[in-house]
């Protein structure tokens, strides 16, 4: 058995309404279908036993979709289902993420009992006619009471998700919102912030199409991303990775599992997965996966050495202290240098990447164009 | 039926316009003479390259003899000539019809006459060739027989009351054809047992065979052991084999004698030997004179092709070797360009030719080609008088150098129903066109003739005639010869570095016009970088337009949680595709297709 920890995400398709900019798996859904679907998931975990046995649990991620539209009771059940089958390490962190709009007071109660010890709140912006530009279903009043009940119930942990770049946006509305985030009382632990991504499908991919003035620049995207590091930085937050800050020790564990190539198992519809070395997902067709949970799953992709060392190259540089190169060799038995050298030195030479004794990092340019670096690392 | 008597022998071919259903009629001979049983037919016989099949256009001419027995109860050998429908290819037409004693003219019952069936049959008739007419596609709602029939004898000026009406992709009135090709095709003439004289209108190579030379022999006999002499190549040889066309296969035979259409090999090594037009004697008796209307294959459009991957360099040189086998009039020398390293300046018949070689590299031979923009060949007269022909614009002397220069113009005939007479016209005006005349027909359509340089028709012409036509305009032409024109040599300099394979010969007038529309266009095409990008056209030194690639600011996967990686990577690898097929040039990637950008210019 090994002692390797082994990361647990659960993924809950259910919304009450998509947002506009929104590509991921998810829809709306009565409330009959939801007990169905976490009935689903629980028999998934029952059945997946041999993936997880003898294995020690480091995180549980409830993401979606919103886990919070979940009725009263079915984030207490997944977690017992869980909690009786697997070992869970001491300081295991449990994440839910949540809607301002969707938590009552009797619900973030449940959660705190049933375990989850960190909430993730997609705040997404602080004024209120941005959240209707994002096709939000809360206002600002709606996330200030979430956020005190979430307090007084006792939760310690807390990340707020912000978006930057809504159309419409103004440099000043982002740095409002911002401030508001980092004044709030017992300000969160952890803030992301999400420059907005106009994925194809999405009734934004349209909207940009008819009028793209509404959008902002790439150089107005990229200013307000540098000033979000300064602004955050004085109030005690680190950029530890491309979108993410944290306050001293907050890092969200089971996201730096997906970027240091954790072993994950992923539970529910489209859920990915990385275990001994192959990725596979499960069906993404709802009525399919409550028929039978783990009926349908992608062929796995097997993962060679060079894909193994392109992932740790592409997935480890979107931390700010980059890549390691002790691990690097632990890993692979081979220098960074033997494999990537061109890549490197052009990177180096270009100022997108830099070199400390043990480590290759993406400048804050770099950060900007990652995608044109990381492209270099595949092999 | 080895050797038949000259008096139940036809050879004729078929003339059209594109898409009149040349081949379609073709195959349905193939198929009711009985050769062929419908099983065996695939789509269209004659066209046996995939490329032709798809395009739905012949390309290389083929032949087949079949067998029809006549109503009158004898059986007559066919020898069904098949023919190139495209511009670029007249020369092959001519070749073709001479070694036929009639034609069959088919016209669309809807469209009636078009630019082609006009020159084809001119061309026909100049042949001495006896036309009779047929009106296809009868089956169509909007067909119109008698308006086409009345056109063809106020046009044409041929008989046209008993035209067969068929619909060849139904095989409606096939029958009436192949009676009326017994009628009034005649039979050949020639003496058996006079010296050889053959005519060559087409030749393959086989690798196992060598090339094989298709032929009419119009004199003699030719067998197994005939020395032979090519007389314009003067190249001799003993011949191995002698035979005549089944439906895709080659069936030997004793010998072939006056009248007859066949094959001939001689463990030939090389196409150049065979040229198409020329004349095949005995070397022990050989005619007085050649067959008339010999030319030498002239390429008309000249463009630089690359590999791709430099490396492939060996591999193209290798597959332009094996095309050139097969195709006579494709011409190719090396060269070397700054920008794109090894290469081959190729000549072709045409753009459709050159788009033809293009794909039967990338696809027979598995090449990732960069082209650059196709041009004509100029005359240079130079200060000192000698005169150069110019096939690549970086070649071109310094302008202190240069007397003056040429170009090429053609003869075209468009033919547009009257309401698009305007509008062609000033088509033909923006192009350089010199108004020739004007001729109005039957059916409320007209002939415009123009003066056109070659250099304006060759890129885009055909598009925007079909465009500007609601695609009624049908269009021909003919090298008419060289004339003083007003030339420049445009230059791109892309981060204020001039890149050779970009240059282009341009008429004064329109540099500044096309040089813009150029920069905006790479504007386009080049992604952007790291640093700022200016592009900069350029004629003699002097910029005349400008634009800017902006640098890179942003490029980023903002949100990147497990279910993404693989998306991720996805993302990723397709980047890095993207710039396996981009060239450096300075410190700047340009993709590949951007060397084609000047073939786009008029895209709206």
């Amino acid at each position: 058995m090994t002692n390797k920890p082994l990361e647990i995400y659960l993924h809950i398709p259910f919304c009450v309404r998509k947002c506009a900019y929104c590509d991921f798996l998810s829809g709306s859904a009565n409330g009959e279908t939801m007990l169905r679907y976490t009935a689903a998931l629980c028999q998934e975990i029952q059945l997946r036993k041999s993936e997880y046995q003898g294995r020690r649990i480091s995180s549980i991620f409830f993401g979606g979709g919103t886990p919070s539209a979940l009725p009263l009771g079915c984030i207490e059940l997944l977690l017992k289902t869980i909690t009786g089958r697997m070992e869970l390490s001491p300081d295991c962190e449990i994440t839910l993420e949540m809607n301002p709009g969707t938590a009552v007071k009797e619900k973030l109660a449940e959660y705190k009992k049933a375990g989850v010890n960190r909430l993730s709140i997609g705040l997404q912006s602080t004024n209120d006619e941005e959240l209707c530009t994002l096709g939000r279903i809360h206002t600002y009043r709606q996330f200030q009471d979430t956020y005190e009940t979430a307090r007084e119930v006792g939760f310690a942990n807390i990340n707020v998700d912000l978006i930057s770049a809504v159309p419409g946006q103004t440099k000043a509305s982002f740095l409002d919102s911002l401030r508001k985030i980092t004044q709030l009382t017992k300000p969160p632990e952890h803030i992301s912030v999400y420059s907005l991504i106009i994925e194809e499908g999405t009734p934004f991919y349209q909207l940009y199409q008819d009028k793209p003035a509404l959008f902002l620049s790439e150089e107005e995207d990229r200013d307000l991303y540098h000033e979000t590091k300064a602004l955050l930085n004085t109030f005690g937050y680190d950029r530890y990775e491309i979108s993410n800050y944290a306050k001293p020790g907050f890092a969200c564990r089971h996201n730096m599992g997906y970027w240091n190539r954790a072993e994950y198992l992923g539970f529910g519809i489209g859920a990915a997965s990385l275990y001994k070395e192959s990725r596979f997902f499960n069906s993404d067709i709802l009525e399919d996966y409550l028929e039978n949970p783990v009926g349908v799953r992608s062929t796995p992709e097997v993962l060679s050495k060079k894909d193994q060392m392109s992932e740790f190259m592409f997935l480890g540089l979107r931390l700010c202290k980059g890549v390691s190169k002790s691990e690097f060799q632990r890993i692979f038995g081979t220098t960074i240098r033997n494999v990537f050298e061109e890549a490197i030195s052009k990177s180096i030479r270009e100022k997108l990447m830099l070199e400390t004794r043990d480590s290759f990092m993406l400048t804050d340019y770099g950060l900007d164009v990652s995608n044109y670096v990381m492209s270099r690392f595949l092999l | 039926m080895s050797s038949a008597e000259q008096s139940k022998i036809r050879n004729f071919c078929i003339v059209a316009h594109i898409d009149h259903g040349k081949s379609t009629l073709a195959d349905r001979i193939i198929e009711k003479t009985g050769l062929l049983t419908s099983r065996e037919m695939q789509a269209q016989v004659l066209d046996n390259m995939d490329l032709e099949r798809e395009r739905g256009i012949t390309i290389k001419a083929q032949t087949v003899r079949t067998v029809y027995k006549a109503k009158d109860g004898e059986e007559y050998i066919f020898n069904l000539i098949d023919t190139p429908g495209h511009v670029d290819f007249n020369y092959e037409v001519s070749r073709s019809l001479a070694a036929c004693d009639g034609a069959i003219l088919v016209v669309d019952a809807a469209q009636g006459i078009e630019a082609q069936t006009l020159a084809n049959v001119y061309l026909a008739l100049d042949h001495d060739l006896d036309v009779f007419p047929v009106i296809n596609k009868i089956d169509l709602p909007s067909a119109d027989p008698q308006r086409v029939i009345a056109e063809i004898e106020d046009v044409i000026g041929i008989e046209a009351q008993n035209a067969p009406l068929i619909s060849a992709k139904n095989g409606i009135g096939i029958e009436d054809v192949l009676e009326r090709i017994v009628e009034c095709i005649p039979a050949p003439k020639g003496d058996p047992d006079a010296p050889l004289q053959a005519l060559i209108f087409d030749s393959l190579y086989d690798s196992y065979k060598g090339v094989i030379v298709f032929c009419r022999i119009m004199e003699g006999t030719v067998k197994k052991g005939t020395k032979i002499r090519m007389m314009a190549t003067n190249a001799s040889y003993d011949v191995v084999e002698v035979g005549y066309f089944g439906a895709g296969q080659f069936i030997p035979c004793e010998e072939l004698s006056a009248g007859m259409v066949g094959y001939i090999t001689a463990s030939i090594k090389n196409v150049k030997d065979t040229s198409v037009g020329d004349t095949i004697t005995e070397v022990d008796r050989p005619c007085a004179q050649p067959l008339p209307g010999y030319k030498q294959v002239q390429s008309m459009v000249y463009c630089g092709m690359y590999p791709a991957d430099g490396a492939k360099y060996p591999d193209l040189r290798d597959a332009l070797e094996k095309l050139k086998l097969n195709d006579a009039s494709l011409n190719y020398e090396p060269e070397t360009s700054i920008a794109l390293g090894f290469g081959f300046r190729c000549g072709f018949l045409g753009l459709l030719h050159l788009e033809i070689i293009q794909e039967r590299l990338e696809r027979e031979y598995n090449l990732d080609l960069v082209t650059t923009a196709p041009g004509v060949v100029y005359k240079v007269h130079q200060t000192n008088g000698e005169v150069i022909e110019l096939t690549n614009p970086s070649n071109l002397p310094d302008p202190s150098q240069i007397e003056y220069m040429e170009e090429p113009v053609v003869s075209a005939e468009i033919m547009v129903t009257t309401e698009f007479i305007g509008s062609i016209m000033e088509l033909c005006q923006e192009r350089r066109g010199k108004y020739i005349g004007i001729e109005y027909t039957t059916g409320g359509r007209a002939l415009i003739r123009y003066d056109l340089p070659l250099n304006e028709i060759i890129y885009d012409f055909f598009d925007a005639l079909k465009s500007r036509s609601r695609g009624y305009a049908s269009f021909d032409y003919d090298l008419k010869g060289y004339e003083q024109s007003s030339l420049v040599k445009l230059d791109i300099l892309i981060n204020r570095e001039e890149v050779d394979a970009l240059s282009f010969i341009v008429h004064a007038d329109s540099a500044y016009e096309r040089g813009r529309k150029m920069c905006e266009k790479l504007k386009d095409e080049i992604p952007r970088h790291l640093f700022e990008i200016p592009i900069q056209a350029a004629v003699g030194g002097k910029i005349i337009a400008r634009e800017t690639v902006k640098a890179m600011r942003k490029d980023v996967l903002a949100k990147c949680y497990g279910g993404d990686i693989t998306r991720k990577k996805k993302l990723l690898e397709k980047q890095k595709e993207g710039k396996k097929r981009m060239r450096q040039i300075g410190n700047v990637e340009i993709p590949q297709k951007a060397f084609m950008s000047v073939l786009k210019l008029d895209d709206k």
